[in-house]
């Protein structure tokens, strides 16, 4: 193999597992190591200049960073990335005058955004500041999207969303509460330079079956009937309560029923457990409510008498895999089963709907009724026209929304300077050497063996009384600590030199990781077989570095290194040196412009 | 050295030996050798052969001197015994425990320092009794320990870390142990694992007295230009005779390498050792042969690596002595203590 390049921007940030797995390439480590220091407010600036949100992300995020997390190669369960962004928003001190100011002199260039929800929020976040006049209409009259409108008050609390969407609207931002844009022609005929579509995916999927009109008055749809909770129209739900479907709205339907009178509430679905949409930690708490989640049962029909719904019929099935391992839901030969109920919730997935675009307003759609957009830049067919978040692609979650919304503000500031919105600069990189004495690093590499800390929770019984009590109390600094304490610190790299190094072999003694190999060179399948422990985790690349006096390469395996700085305290030479890792993601303004 | 200890993590795909151990499960304590002491990689070559060989920690002893060197068995099988003794009396340590309890692996340690200049006389006697061990000596041409004075071992005419040249003549501890009749004997180098980890494999399972002279630069005093245990020069001026791939049991070989480049060497005890040859015409079985061929490459400068000798049919100490073959810890107060009348037999045979 030849040489690693580890200047190119992708080859150190694929190491940094949580950071590359975050959509919006969140510096996960460094605002650990903040929160470690105490320094909450600086940790929070880290996170909001990436994500814009982090109180909010801290409390609800899906989190993909989690699953990637080295511990759970090295050991078991990721570290608590999510829950330590909330420990900064909690703990931070008043950040306001941290933020950027609003703009003193306006560039003359105007930006609709259609939809007052994360993506839109962080459009305008990214373009307010450089001059642009930018303004966010919303058919409700508060900002803030799905996250105010659908996630539950005990996940979420209004004051959150009130401050975070707030530090973005105050950056100068005009917001047209209540306002909702009915026609896209319309506003194209106005002098708007670039319009931003960030309307979500509103609709939710409704089950045709039979029975369902007739007992339309206790047949809910989920995220409406959510949304009418969180406005307060909705109040109470009967006794015995079933929601259908196995994703994020199942859960929040079935834990709100919980809270404002189902006493009995089951989340039935058609497909088995393990498959459900819905995160692990979400229906652990769903489970915890006192919630049953029943599997393999695919509902048929709603029972009623006299108008009024008293229950669901389902069919029983089971998982049949056919010779290409698919599976297919067959009926498993049980008799039917009436599960009685007062009331169904139908949470069976969210659709998007654009009846406010005339299809002859120059967006082009698939046949799927989605606008075609570009991946990359979020441009639409029409020049002028970007999406972004859940009107994009369909429904994701809040850290995709802001993912999208910082390449649209790229694309826009690009496009508004006059410049090709495809030409978009690679994020620069920086290694700084991390080494303060000969054993002394600037960051703790001490690591050890230690199980994942738990979030502490209200009591069940009082959460279970009012709908708006936070479940979760969010970590304290002591616990906050400890579990900044997992972190493996995987942005701080183990740089080589060959022209240094005397093949003493005291890196490879020393490694607790068997990652260090030094051998004869070879193409990558042959080497990933011949180091000290087999490389087979193919996700993992393998660092080569040739010209060592011996001919032979050194071959390190990134899979399961724990950054731990061993290999460089053992060093007699300073071939190894731990660098730490910075990577510039390109946001709108001058560095996403070439340089005129 | 680091401050450190070596965190808990391991691979997870690390493989295990017949006993379910990884090689992790046969590390000691954390070295506090310099950083790149070529003593660590022994270390690690004897760490790696132990979980090789499948040995259950508690059967081998360890036993050492004083030196750098004779520091490394605190960082090697924590779960053994040992005994760290003092300068140069590793020997007789040795001995006198092999002698009480045959059935432990023993595994003497010890340096340039510790073999050749204050233990020389340890190192003679041990090595002519046929003590069953592996004599290893780590050595670096200095007294490491007290700052990098010359060693016994040390080349006349290399120049130390300050300049000063060596003027005294220097100690070949492997044509020693060949002269003295140590029936296994091998040098090698830190730096080549692959070359060292087989013979030390070798060594421990070999019944009778297994020396190995183990090059290991002292990356704090001798390892500068002039210095002939430098890690460039070992490896510019290193000749391997050849290449041991010990195979142990006594299976039936496969092995597919080319007809005569390979010599199997049958063991008394029924294993066999396969060795790849890479000096024409070298005569591992013969004593004679290797201390003139040892004599005549180190003059033309060479370091000669490798399996030097082996005697097939090599016994110990005990057969000569006809010594009880049940460790003394196992026998009975009357096995050790007859009584009167056996003594008055003896006596009275005495007469
Ligand atoms: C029940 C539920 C729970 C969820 N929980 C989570 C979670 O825990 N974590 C997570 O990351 N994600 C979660 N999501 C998903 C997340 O809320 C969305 O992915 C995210 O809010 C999408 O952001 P957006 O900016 O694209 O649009 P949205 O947040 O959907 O905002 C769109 C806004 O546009 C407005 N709008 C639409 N059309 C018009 C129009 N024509 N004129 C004016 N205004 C208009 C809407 O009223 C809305 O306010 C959840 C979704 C649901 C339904
Ligand atoms: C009786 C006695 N004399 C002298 C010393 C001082 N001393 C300690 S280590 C050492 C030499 C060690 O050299 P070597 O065996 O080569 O070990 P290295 O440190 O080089 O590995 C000496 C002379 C001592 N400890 N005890
Ligand atoms: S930092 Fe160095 S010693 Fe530690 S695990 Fe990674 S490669 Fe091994
Ligand atoms: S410890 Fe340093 S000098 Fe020694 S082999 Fe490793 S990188 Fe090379
Ligand atoms: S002084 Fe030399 S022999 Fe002793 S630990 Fe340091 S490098 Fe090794
Ligand atoms: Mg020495």
């Amino acid at each position: 193999m030849k040489n690693t390049d580890v200047f190119a921007p992708n080859y150190f940030h694929k190491v940094v597992d949580c950071q590359w797995a975050c959509p919006a390439h969140t510096p996960v480590p460094e605002y650990i190591r903040l929160i470690a220091a105490g320094r909450y407010s600086d940790a929070y600036m880290v996170n909001w200049k990436s994500n814009v949100f982090p109180g909010i992300l801290g409390r609800t995020c899906d989190r993909p960073c989690e699953p990637a997390c080295r511990r759970v190669r090295v050991e078991e369960e990721p570290v608590a990335i999510c829950r330590l962004k909330r420990v900064a928003a909690d703990y931070k001190d008043d950040i306001r005058d941290r933020l950027p100011p609003p703009a003193t002199t306006k560039n003359g260039k105007r930006v609709a955004l259609i939809g007052g929800g994360p993506a839109s929020l962080t459009v305008a976040r990214g373009l307010a500041p450089l001059g642009y006049t930018c303004v966010v209409f919303d058919q409700d009259p508060k900002a803030g999207g799905m996250m105010r409108t659908q996630i539950p008050k005990f996940r979420l609390p209004d004051s959150v969303i009130d401050e975070e969407t707030n530090y973005v609207l105050n950056l100068g931002i005009e917001f047209r509460g209540g306002q909702r844009i009915d026609s896209l022609k319309v506003l194209l005929a106005e002098d708007w330079d670039a319009i931003f579509v960030g309307t979500g995916a509103p609709r939710g999927r409704d089950l045709d079956l039979p029975g369902r009109q007739e007992a339309a008055k206790n047949i809910h749809i989920g995220i409406d009937w959510l949304s009418s909770v969180s406005f307060g129209h909705i109040t109470k739900i009967g006794k015995r309560v079933i929601v259908l479907g196995g994703g994020n709205t199942a859960m929040d339907c079935c834990r709100s029923s919980r809270r404002i009178g189902g006493e009995e509430v089951k989340v039935i679905v058609r497909s088995g457990f393990e498959e459900m949409k819905a995160s692990p930690w979400e229906k652990e708490d769903a489970m915890h409510e006192g919630i049953p989640i029943l599997n393999f049962m695919v509902p048929k029909e709603f029972t009623h008498e006299n108008g009024k719904l008293t229950g669901v019929v389902f069919e029983k099935v089971k998982a049949e895999y056919d010779d290409k391992g698919r599976r297919n839901l067959v009926p498993s030969g049980e008799p039917d089963e009436h599960v009685p109920c007062d009331d169904v919730l139908v949470a069976v997935g969210q659709e998007n709907s654009f009846p406010w675009i005339e299809r002859d307003a120059g967006i082009a759609f698939d046949k799927w009724g989605m606008p075609k957009v570009d991946p990359n830049t979020m441009a639409s067919s029409n020049p002028r026209v970007f999406f972004g978040g859940d009107s994009a692609f369909g429904p994701k979650n809040i850290i995709w929304a802001v993912a999208h919304g910082h390449e649209a503000a790229v694309s826009i500031d690009k496009m508004l300077n006059g410049e090709d919105i495809n030409d978009r600069p690679i994020p620069a990189v920086d290694l700084m050497s991390q080494k303060m004495g000969i054993h002394e690093w600037s960051y703790d590499n001490e690591i050890a063996l230690d199980l994942r800390y738990k979030v502490p929770h209200r009591e069940k019984a009082i959460a279970l009384k009012d709908i708006k009590a936070e479940v979760e109390l969010g970590f304290d600094p002591a616990l906050a600590l400890a579990e900044a304490g997992r972190c493996l610190n995987c942005d701080v790299q183990t740089v080589f030199s060959s022209s240094l190094c005397i093949e003493c072999d005291a890196c490879v003694d020393i490694c607790p990781m068997d990652c260090i190999t030094f051998t004869e060179n070879g193409d990558e399948a042959d080497l990933r077989q011949r180091l000290k422990a087999p490389a087979n985790n193919l996700t993992q690349d393998l660092y080569v570095m040739n010209e060592l006096k011996t001919g032979r390469v050194m071959v390190k395996d990134e899979d399961v290194c724990l950054h731990c700085g061993l290999c460089a305290e053992r060093c007699p030479t300073g071939a190894w040196d731990m660098k730490k890792f910075l990577i510039e993601m390109t946001y709108a303004g001058p560095a996403c412009r070439s340089k005129a | 050295m680091t401050y450190l200890t070596k965190p808990k993590f391991q691979h997870p795909d690390l493989p295990k030996n017949a006993l379910g151990y990884t090689h992790r499960d046969y590390e000691g304590k954390i070295s506090t050798l310099c950083a790149g002491c070529g003593h660590d990689s022994i270390t690690a070559a004897v760490v790696e052969a132990c979980y090789e060989l499948s040995i259950e920690p508690h059967r081998v002893a360890k036993i050492s001197g004083i030196g750098c060197s004779s520091k490394t068995p605190d960082y090697f099988l924590g779960n053994s015994h040992g005994f760290n003794s003092v300068h140069g009396r590793m020997p007789s340590v040795l001995t006198g425990a092999n002698l009480a309890n045959r059935d432990l692996i023993y595994l003497g340690v010890s340096g340039d320092g510790d073999s050749a200049s204050i233990g020389l006389g340890q190192f003679a006697h041990c090595i002519r009794r046929g003590v069953n061990m592996l004599y290893m000596v780590e050595n670096n041409g200095v007294y490491g320990l007290t700052k990098g004075q010359f060693s016994a071992t040390a080349d006349r005419g290399s120049k130390s870390k300050r300049g000063a040249v060596n003027s005294d003549n220097a100690i070949d501890l492997a044509a020693l142990a060949l002269q003295l009749g140590a029936s296994f004997v091998a040098r090698s180098f830190s730096g080549d694992k692959t070359q060292l980890v087989p013979l030390i494999k070798a060594a421990l399972e070999h019944k009778g007295a297994a020396f190995i002279d183990c090059i290991s630069p002292c990356v704090a005093f001798n390892n500068h230009a002039g210095s002939t245990r430098s890690f460039d020069y070992v490896r510019e001026h290193n000749e391997a005779v050849n290449h041991l791939d010990f195979i142990t049991g006594r299976e039936e070989i496969k092995v597919d390498y080319e007809p005569g480049s390979v010599e199997l060497v049958k063991q008394h005890d029924g294993s066999t050792l396969a060795l790849r040859k890479l000096a024409k015409d070298y005569n591992v079985n013969n004593r004679l042969a290797a201390m003139s061929y040892l004599l005549e490459r180190n003059a033309a400068g060479e370091v000669v690596t490798g399996l030097l000798y082996v005697d097939p049919e090599s016994d110990d100490m005990h057969a000569g002595m006809n010594t009880v073959a049940q460790p003394l810890n196992s026998l009975s107060d009357k096995d050790l203590c007859p009584g009167s009348s056996a003594l008055d037999k003896i006596n009275a045979a005495l007469r």
